[in-house]
């Protein structure tokens, strides 16, 4: 029971940890950007090359990771994402679902369809008994580091200046520009370091959720759903929304087998439809 | 009877001006029925072509019309598809032509049903709705294997000859007429349906939702009522899938096919009907072609065509077809002088 739990804590921390710069892209730019499992993926190969063929430190091809997939969406952004924030959510959808089909086109053609896994340092292998309770070790350090980045990305976005420029930007785009607010420019960076959180996510995720170039498609489903049960006005929306879905998911799965993926669904129209606004968001103000 | 004003003349000479056929049209028609004798042996892909063309029209009346973004389509594909298999399969409606209507009409059930969900909520509280109903409905086919057959897909299904004469052949001629046949009648339908003031009034809801409320249009009757229309046609074009090649599998619900569908209708254009089954002619011809050249991974190719089309811009990519309207319109004899 308390193992299906913190399974649950743990699904849910990396979850939130790929879908918290989707949630921003949306706030901010109203993007509906489809392709954020790409950024992922990529940072899930990146680890596995770096790991496996180039026996680079296991940590060190983490770091590698969020900042190669920073790398791509920020030229992605610079070159591509630029020219459709004024296009109608239609465009968006066409837009990413495009991308999305040729990174797993691509993904497939670099790295092979079957599914890779990374080899991981002997020291995050096996479990810690903590009071009777089973916790493998990945999923510890797991817990801990997408923890300790939420509280990060708290403290960053109520404490510093450029948390305050973004939370003015989210919450109405046009006056912070009149105020001298470079929206583009804090765009650009907070579309770079949502990708990057994604690589990481993914990095880390390939032990749990696998990895092969359907990764993008398989995932997206589930990232939309952080975004949309938790809201895009806060932080802590999109985090619990992740965690109650790892929770719900990985329970679903174990107590109720046969009904699948049915669960998630269920619950995410059964709340759409109850709160269009998302779970844990203030009303509209638009 | 009073004389009706000249604003109401007016009004009604721009509804009939809609409705009436423009000579491109029955051009188009004519090759249609025309490649069921010279193109003999094209004509299973010229079947794919004929379902995925009504599939696209369905989209079209809710997206082009309505303007409901929808990425779940494939929810009422797949409805259909199995109702049609499962009716053949169990002999309740062995007639393909009525059991087919039925397919549709489950589908429009469906559409009917689900069509509350869509009237809350934005752009994209729509499109993660309809796509989880799509979701829902595969994970239903799936664990309910000893209906659906599970993800074996259903099998063993066999057709009765249609209307009781035409036999479903092993070339698919019969099965090609058919489907051309149901195609051009449901077109019909759908083009009087959009010639007609409620067609318009679906267009005043797209352009904007608030003012078609202001001038007295109920809104959400409307898109409920096209959403379920939608439905029935999609259902009918996943029953004519599951019809000619007497078979049903998952894959009907698979988000692929709902998003390869917003490309065809895309490639073609939306709003104005013909966009689905042109762009259903040019992406089959596309797809084959692609997979023939690199088998593997031609939906790179297709992402890289959905992707152009978007920074391109959707109408410049449809305004290659001015000059040839502009021709035909000026060929055009009954075309009053304005």
């Amino acid at each position: 029971m308390l193992t299906i739990l913190f399974d649950g804590i743990a699904y849910g921390m990396l979850l939130f940890v790929l879908a918290c710069g989707l949630s921003v892209t949306l706030g901010l730019m109203n993007l509906v950007n489809l392709a954020h499992g790409a950024f992922a993926m990529a940072g899930g190969y990146v680890l596995v090359l770096l790991v496996n063929d180039l026996g680079v430190p296991f940590w060190a091809s983490i770091v590698c990771a969020f900042f190669v997939s920073a790398l791509i969406g920020l030229v992605m952004e610079k070159a591509l994402y630029v020219h459709i924030y004024r296009k109608s959510h239609l465009d968006q959808v066409l837009f990413t679902i495009g991308l999305v089909f040729m990174s797993v086109a691509a993904a497939d053609y670099a790295m092979g369809s079957s599914q890779v896994f990374a080899r991981i340092p002997d020291a995050l292998q096996g479990q810690i008994h903590v009071f009777g309770i089973g916790m493998g070790r990945y999923r510890l350090m797991i817990i801990a580091i997408c923890g300790g980045l939420a509280l990060a990305l708290q403290y960053v976005l109520v404490y510093t200046r450029f948390g305050s420029r973004l939370r003015a930007a989210v919450d109405d785009q046009r006056v912070a520009r009149g105020l001298g607010i470079n929206v583009g420019s804090i765009f650009a960076l907070t579309f770079a370091f949502g990708s990057g959180l994604a690589g990481l996510g993914g990095a880390l995720g390939t032990e749990i959720l696998g990895l092969d170039p359907t990764f993008p498609l398989k995932y997206m489903i589930y990232f939309l759903i952080v975004v949309t049960v938790g809201g895009t006005s806060s932080i802590t929306g999109p985090f619990l929304a992740s965690l109650l879905l790892g929770i719900a998911d990985v329970a679903g799965k174990y107590y109720v087998p046969k009904l699948g993926a049915f669960v998630i669904y269920t619950i995410m129209i059964v709340v759409l439809i109850w709160r269009p606004q998302g779970l844990f968001a203030r009303a509209a103000n638009k | 009877m009073t004389e009706p004003t000249p604003t109401a003349k007016l009004a009604t000479q721009g509804i009939l001006a809609r409705a009436r056929w423009h000579p491109l049209e029955f051009v188009f028609w004519i090759v249609a029925f025309g490649s069921i004798w010279f193109a003999p042996n094209k004509h299973l892909i010229l079947t794919e072509i004929a379902w995925l063309a009504l599939f696209a029209l369905s989209l079209d009346l809710i997206l082009g019309y309505a303007g409901i973004l929808s990425l779940g389509h494939a929810a009422f594909f797949g409805v259909g598809s199995y109702a049609a298999a499962l009716l053949a399969k169990h002999g309740i409606v062995t007639e393909p032509v009525l059991a087919l209507f039925c397919a549709g009409l489950v589908a429009a059930v469906l559409g009917f049903a689900t069509s509350f969900l869509m009237l809350r909520g934005a752009d994209l509280t729509r499109l993660m709705v309809s796509l989880g109903v799509a979701l829902v409905l595969r994970e239903l086919a799936n664990q309910f294997g000893w209906l659906t057959g599970g993800a074996d897909g259903l099998q063993g299904v066999t057709m009765e000859p249609i209307l009781g004469l035409f036999r479903f052949d092993m070339f698919g001629h019969n099965g090609y007429v058919y489907c051309l046949v149901v195609l051009f009648v449901l077109f019909l339908a759908a083009r009087r349906l959009m010639a007609s003031p409620f067609g318009l009034s679906l267009l005043a809801i797209k352009g904007n939702p608030l003012r078609a409320r202001a001038i007295g249009i109920g809104v959400d009757m409307r898109l409920v009522a096209i959403y379920t229309i939608g439905g029935f046609y999609a259902g009918v074009a996943g029953g004519l899938l599951a019809q000619t090649t007497a078979f049903s599998s998952l894959d009907v619900f698979s988000f692929d096919r709902s998003a390869d569908l917003l490309l065809v209708l895309i490639i073609g254009g939306t709003g104005y009907l013909y966009g689905g089954i042109i762009g259903a002619v040019i992406f089959k011809i596309m797809q084959d072609y692609l997979a023939l050249w690199s088998p593997q991974y031609w939906p790179f190719w297709i992402g890289l065509v959905l992707v152009v089309m978007v920074l391109v811009g959707r109408d410049r990519m449809t305004r290659w077809s001015e000059p040839l309207r502009a021709l035909v319109n000026r060929l055009d004899w009954r075309r009053t002088p304005s």
